[in-house]
């Protein structure tokens, strides 16, 4: 049994939430670089040139990349024989969360309920999704994840008969329809199976894969490809002036599902696509 | 300032119309006249200077009753452009932090109220309803698109900010920032087009 106390987690938390935000991951600058030598648009080429001085300016001044920090997802891989001492994970993980926001200069933009929609002030609480795994180790994921593109995420019960031709079709129909609201290019995380709940948890666990990678199942990976090959003919192009470039991604995750359904949940994710990682 | 303080027009030619620059951009400066409104269209690059006023979700929720009872406003809308976006703290020593556009159609609800008021411009990211596009036409207004989630790059063109109202919302209180060469891109004119359909008609394959 291996002892992780908790403010070893919210030191890790603090440092990916500010990292997150500041310094846009290689695959993402990768990713720009592919788009400007397709990309026909001069408007989409100029927004694609702002981004990539965006990132540089974020990551060397310390200036977050977008103005909405976003909402902590956290994902988190617990080792079952890893005992954690001092308080909850959760706790640790929030408080990591408001130290990250407040000392980072990161905005506060939780509200306490959806009702009465007073801000919390520190970004906390994150969404927490806990996996126990084997082994003797923590893994902390973070995602910022922005409101503007959360906005436009999407869920569908497919039936069977719909098949692998309705999926894709809603996928495309999830990308139009988040069009220049979400901040394209866009990446769309799916998540295919499961139950109403788990598809969608896996729709946000998919933009955790590199940007530009391929998917480990070469049939799903078929499946990528095409959609994004005709998300990009829809012309929507980087922050919908018109354009070649509309997604950079699209990762699916897929879970074994009853006899009687086909969910298809799909997060839209934006540009500023900021996560980080860390193993304890 | 209160609504019913000063009913006459902003001082701004009538008649200017605003050209475009040699590089192709179109300096604007604020406040907005009707002939400067007229003059753009969408697709043509803007570099905006003089006052734009922030304000988001939960402060247009409290403009509404306002405008319903007829009282004016924080500030005088007539000329203004108004920038939906929540500004992220500033470093000490910095004017501002990160400051992009949120999505505008979150306020389609409550725009065409303000632009009968004599509002003059919006600026955010993301389409507008038709009702919005109507009012444009109507009362002559023109809605910006700024680079969403390039928040770093755009506050370097933000010389000062001051809270103005309803500080109690933090990053959703009302700022009035003075701007130099701000980028954006006419997205909605007040002659009816919309760069997005254009956009999106000219690239479709």
């Amino acid at each position: 049994m291996r002892e992780i106390h908790v403010s070893a987690i919210s030191d890790a938390v603090k440092k990916l939430c500010m990292d997150a935000n500041w310094d846009l991951g290689t695959d993402m600058l990768r990713a720009f670089d592919r788009a400007l030598t397709t990309e026909r648009s001069p408007a989409g080429k100029q927004v694609l040139e702002m981004l990539k001085d965006n990132a540089q300016m974020a990551r060397t001044q310390k200036i977050p990349y977008c103005q909405d920090t976003g909402f902590v997802v956290c994902f988190v891989e617990l080792g079952q024989n890893v005992h954690i001492t001092g308080g909850l994970l959760t706790d640790a993980i929030n408080t990591g969360v408001s130290q990250g926001y407040t000392e980072g200069y990161l905005r506060a933009s939780i509200v306490k309920s959806p009702f009465d929609r007073k801000n919390t002030g520190d970004n906390t609480p994150a969404v927490i999704h806990v996996d126990v795994v084997p082994g003797e180790h923590l893994k902390i994921m973070v995602m910022a994840k922005g409101g503007g593109c959360e906005n436009r995420s999407k869920y569908k019960m497919l039936t069977p008969a719909d098949g692998l031709d309705g999926v894709k079709d809603w996928i495309l129909e999830c990308i139009r329809t988040a069009g220049p609201d979400a901040c394209p290019p866009l990446i769309a995380g799916v998540g295919v199976g499961g139950t109403f709940e788990k598809a969608a948890i896996l729709s946000k666990k998919a933009l955790f894969r590199e940007i530009g990678s391929s998917n480990p199942d070469p049939a799903v990976d078929a499946i990528e490809k095409d959609v994004l090959e005709r998300a990009n003919r829809l012309g929507i192009g980087p922050q919908g002036y018109g354009g070649d470039t509309t997604a950079f991604a699209v990762h699916i995750v897929t879970y074994p599902c009853h006899i009687t359904s086909l969910p298809v949940a799909v997060t839209i994710e934006c540009h500023a696509h900021r996560h980080k990682e860390v193993t304890l | 300032m209160g609504l019913s303080a000063d009913r006459t027009r902003p001082a701004r030619s009538p008649t200017r119309v605003i050209k475009a620059s040699p590089d192709g951009i179109k300096d604007v400066t604020t406040p907005l006249s009707d002939a400067d409104v007229e003059s753009l269209k969408s697709g043509d690059r803007v570099r905006i200077t003089g006052t734009l006023y922030t304000g988001r979700d939960a402060a247009h929720a409290r403009f509404l009753p306002l405008m319903d009872e007829d009282k004016p406003l924080p500030f005088d809308v007539r000329g203004q452009i108004i920038y939906y976006t929540g500004p992220s703290p500033a470093r000490p020593g910095m004017v501002i932090g990160s400051v992009g556009p949120t999505t505008g159609s979150r306020m389609d609800k409550y725009a065409p109220k303000l632009l009968a008021l004599g509002l003059k411009g919006m600026m955010g990211k993301g389409s507008r309803s038709m009702e919005v596009r109507a009012a444009l036409r109507k009362y002559k207004g023109v809605y910006f698109g700024a680079v969403g989630g390039a928040g770093a790059v755009l506050s370097r063109y933000v010389r000062k900010v001051e809270i103005v109202a309803y500080e109690d919302l933090g990053t959703e209180a009302i700022r009035r920032m003075e701007v130099e060469g701000f980028p954006a891109i006419v997205v909605n004119d007040c002659h009816g087009n919309d760069l997005y359909q254009e956009g999106m008609k000219a690239y479709a394959r």
